[in-house]
């Protein structure tokens, strides 16, 4: 039984779908990643879906796949439009969720509390209009299009190209142990013991 | 050349010096006109098609691709332009040297093409001056040689002496636009069926 | 399953003492590098792009240099951001269709039929057969023009001019047979929701047969150019690595994920349009470098050459569409001259096709990698939600894992092996 599972449903695809409370998200995803029998060890999408109806709470859909036991499984959040869109990030349990979590974030504005660099990745980092996906926004923006103009004449091209300017973890002491081990070493690169068939 | 006189003895040959001047500058300038690949999307992949084996737009003086706007000509903007690509395109034609041309090529570039959205500039002369607009989503590769060639004539055409025809810098105003600001909002606006766009179901 | 590994022939750099084919001497030459004197800590910061021509497309990468060794590789996307997802909001599925060929547009025809599969589910919709096979001679197509795109693009950014025109010329081939079919060479919109927008036309079957018989014989030449190349091997080989598990927690997908040694292929393993009445082999790689990357796409040529060839052989005839006047347009001469059939045109040109409510996701190998749409419907006839599982923008971000500790000249490799497309990238 997944912890914090509060129903299920099968979508029109087949594929199992399962709610799970927001609280218990990583508690969850860890499970399923980590119980033997569950395997699901790969993260393929992270999205999430605003309904026409406002009154339905934005989804947060993870698409998770155990790539031994070939079996795909949707885990949903539900996060009421009225509260604050907060949910765990699972960057830690899968890297691959860095830019992914970015883009719902640059797209619908939820903040996913834990990821390492929660930073705009499609819109430029100053883009006033606010988060394209959600319902309430037009589909041309908000400003008119001169303004539009103006805006992005007047951005810099070059933003992030100072090592101030760098928001991620600055070089040196703060990288990662194991990276500044291989990079003391001048290593290149290491060949990989071929995975066991 | 134009209003060449003839005289009687086939040895005299009479024109304006200006013409005589605007002509040979002028034919030089058209007929190795260096291009600035500014590739975006799509119509980028068709340029690279003009550009290749089959099509080949070496043949009318292309052949050298300036891939850094300090040794370019020409400007062709390849694809769509959104925003955010916005600032760059504008800063790379103000780094390209005078004389300068630009081809939009593509529905995109001219004009936004199907995205009607958010993301989009809404035709690059917003930003930038253009020359020749290519049609097509996207053109063909024999729609670009043609627009290519459209700008040899336009060239030609161009004066040395004339201040009008002469092609000057075109700054932007004090508040960062090309273009007063409802021009732009009138140039921008949807037309034919994207007018109906606004219901989303 | 193949594990293709080739051995160098020719007097490389990599052949040990005794004379025996070996891969590049990863830590001797590391061992040399760290043997130069120590010119201090003053790091240098490189931007590349958005406008450069190695980049692939508008992608920039801001690079924190150590002499000349990547100490971290920063990406930035979104210079193409072009927001398809919000524009299929405000459209029909099969309106939908022109959009999916201008995101992936190096593989534009099996973007269509992913699309397509994805509305089909949610519909409930069958497909003919006839359609079934002709959607796979699509994809198959997709994929030998990208990965030429691909072989092409990166030998250039590695040195080597020639590849990029036999690569090209074969394109144009291709290009050729999708005018013939779509009358587009771009922009196909093949599928239709339930079908396809046309029959192929006569010739088409044998000029198609034409080009799978000749096609390995480039395929041939360029392994022989590049395969076994010094300087290639040279330039690709222990560059990039990324060990399975690596590409796994990186969610990598397609050939990224197969060169590192993990033989996930979902037309294997989650097979849709009767790819597992196919005979093919699932490429995989072992070390998980550029080279790898650079095999395994080799190889899926070879094997989308086979698959072109056993579909051709079996093409069914009759129908290419489901026989349901809602969903697919009767034809115009039914319309113009039957009341039925022109109710039916005009409630599905101004209303769409209505989908029930729930929700559909279909990945699809594409070249680049898994292609998810992912649809979710209200009950009308347009989707609430229209998600691409973008293959390419996820398999850039590992790119910063990959290029740290590398030389910035490796960084050229290591990106072009990603195979990125920008419209994807940002969609
Ligand atoms: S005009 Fe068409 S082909 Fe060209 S960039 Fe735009 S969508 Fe792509």
């Amino acid at each position: 039984m997944i912890p914090g599972a509060l129903r299920e449903t099968v979508a029109r695809d087949g594929e199992r779908i399962v709610y799970v409370a927001r609280d218990r998200l990583l508690a969850a995803m860890h499970w399923l990643k980590e119980t033997p029998g569950q395997e699901f060890n790969y993260l393929v999408d992270v999205t999430a879906v605003e309904f026409r109806d406002r009154e339905r709470p934005i989804e947060v859909v993870y698409f998770l796949r155990s790539l031994e036991r070939r079996a795909d499984i949707r885990i949903k959040v539900e996060l009421p439009s009225t509260d604050e869109l907060v949910v765990d990030s699972v960057w830690s349990l899968w890297h691959g969720a860095d830019w992914l979590e970015r883009e719902v974030y640059d797209m619908f504005g939820i903040t996913f509390r834990g990821h390492p660099d929660l930073r705009r990745i499609l819109m430029w980092e100053t883009y006033a209009e606010g988060y394209p996906l959600r319902k309430s926004f037009p589909l041309r923006g908000r400003f008119s299009r001169a303004e539009q103009v103006r805006q992005a004449l007047n951005a810099n091209p070059e933003a992030h190209y100072s090592l101030e300017e760098l928001s991620i973890a600055e070089a040196g002491g703060d990288l990662p142990e194991d990276m500044r081990d291989r990079l003391r070493r001048g290593e290149r690169g290491v060949i990989p013991e071929p995975p066991p068939s | 050349m134009k209003h060449v006189g003839e005289v009687k003895s086939s040895n005299y040959l009479l024109t304006k010096f200006q013409e005589l001047v605007d002509w040979a500058v002028n034919s030089s300038r058209a007929n190795s006109l260096w291009p600035m690949p500014f590739g975006t999307a799509c119509c980028a992949i068709e340029f690279m098609a003009t550009a290749a084996s089959r099509f080949d737009f070496a043949r009318f003086g292309m052949e050298r691709q300036a891939f850094s706007p300090r040794q370019a000509d020409v400007l062709i903007c390849a694809g769509r332009l959104p925003f955010k690509l916005a600032p760059v395109i504008r800063r790379i034609y103000d780094q390209m040297p005078q004389p300068k041309w630009v081809i939009s090529m593509g529905a995109c570039a001219s004009t936004g093409g199907i995205f009607d959205n958010y993301a989009m500039v809404q035709g690059i002369d917003t930003i930038v001056p253009v020359d020749v607009y290519v049609p097509g989503c996207p053109p063909r590769p024999e729609g670009l040689l043609y627009g290519i060639l459209l700008l040899h004539k336009k060239i030609k055409g161009e004066s040395l002496f004339d201040a009008v025809r002469r092609r000057e810098e075109q700054p932007l105003d004090d508040k960062g636009l090309r273009l007063p600001p409802e021009t732009i909002d009138e140039i921008s606006e949807p037309f034919g069926n994207s007018v109906h766009q606004f219901r989303s179901s | 399953m193949t594990k293709r590994t080739v051995e160098l022939e020719l007097a490389t750099p990599g052949v040990d003492a005794q004379g025996r084919a070996a891969r590049m001497p990863l830590k001797a030459r590391a061992a040399e590098e760290t043997a130069e004197p120590d010119l201090g800590a003053e790091h240098l910061l490189v931007n590349l792009g958005p406008q450069h021509p190695a980049t692939h497309g508008v992608l920039r990468l801001v690079v924190e240099l150590d002499g000349e060794t990547v100490v971290r590789c920063i990406p930035h996307v979104g210079y193409l951001h072009s927001g398809f997802e919000k524009l299929g909001e405000y459209r029909h599925y099969n309106q939908i269709i022109p959009l999916t060929d201008r995101t992936d547009y190096l593989s534009p025809m099996s973007n269509n039929v992913g699309l397509a599969l994805a509305a089909e589910k949610l519909m409930g919709i069958a497909i003919t057969p006839r359609c079934t096979v002709l959607r796979v001679i699509a994809c198959e197509m997709s994929r030998i023009i990208s990965h030429m795109v691909w072989l092409g693009t990166t030998s250039i950014d590695l040195g080597a001019f020639t590849p990029f025109l036999w690569a090209f010329q074969q394109r144009e081939r291709i290009y050729d047979l999708q005018e013939m079919w779509t009358g587009a060479r771009l922009t196909t919109s093949l599928t239709r929701v339930g079908g396809l927008m046309a029959d192929i036309p006569d010739r088409f079957v044998d000029k198609l047969r034409e080009f799978t018989g000749d096609f390995p014989k480039t395929l041939d030449e360029i392994d022989r150019v590049l395969t076994r190349n010094a300087v290639w091997a040279g330039r690709t080989q222990g560059v990039g690595t990324l060990s399975a598990a690596e590409a796994i927690t990186h969610s990598l997908s397609g050939p990224m994920l197969r060169a590192s040694g993990v033989p996930y292929d979902v037309r294997k393993d989650k097979p849709y349009l009767g790819y597992e009445t196919y005979d093919f082999d699932v490429v995989v790689g072992e070390h998980g470098d550029v080279y790898d990357r650079y095999l395994v796409r080799l190889e899926e040529c070879y094997q989308s050459n086979r698959i072109l060839q056993q579909a051709l052989d079996r093409l069914p005839d009759g129908p290419i569409n489901v026989d349901d006047p809602r969903v697919i347009l009767p034809s115009k001469t039914r319309a113009m001259s039957d009341m039925e059939a022109m109710i039916f045109h005009f409630k599905q040109v101004m209303e769409g096709v209505k989908a029930p409510v729930g929700e559909a996701y279909v990945g699809i190998e594409n070249p680049k990698g898994e292609l998810g749409n992912y649809l979710v419907s209200d009950g009308t006839a347009k989707p609430v939600r229209w998600r691409i599982r973008p293959p390419s923008f996820i398999n850039l971000s590992a790119l910063p894992r990959m290029a740290e500790g590398h030389l910035l000249s490796d960084l050229i490799a290591i990106n072009a092996s990603v195979d990125i497309v920008m419209g994807e990238v940002d969609r």
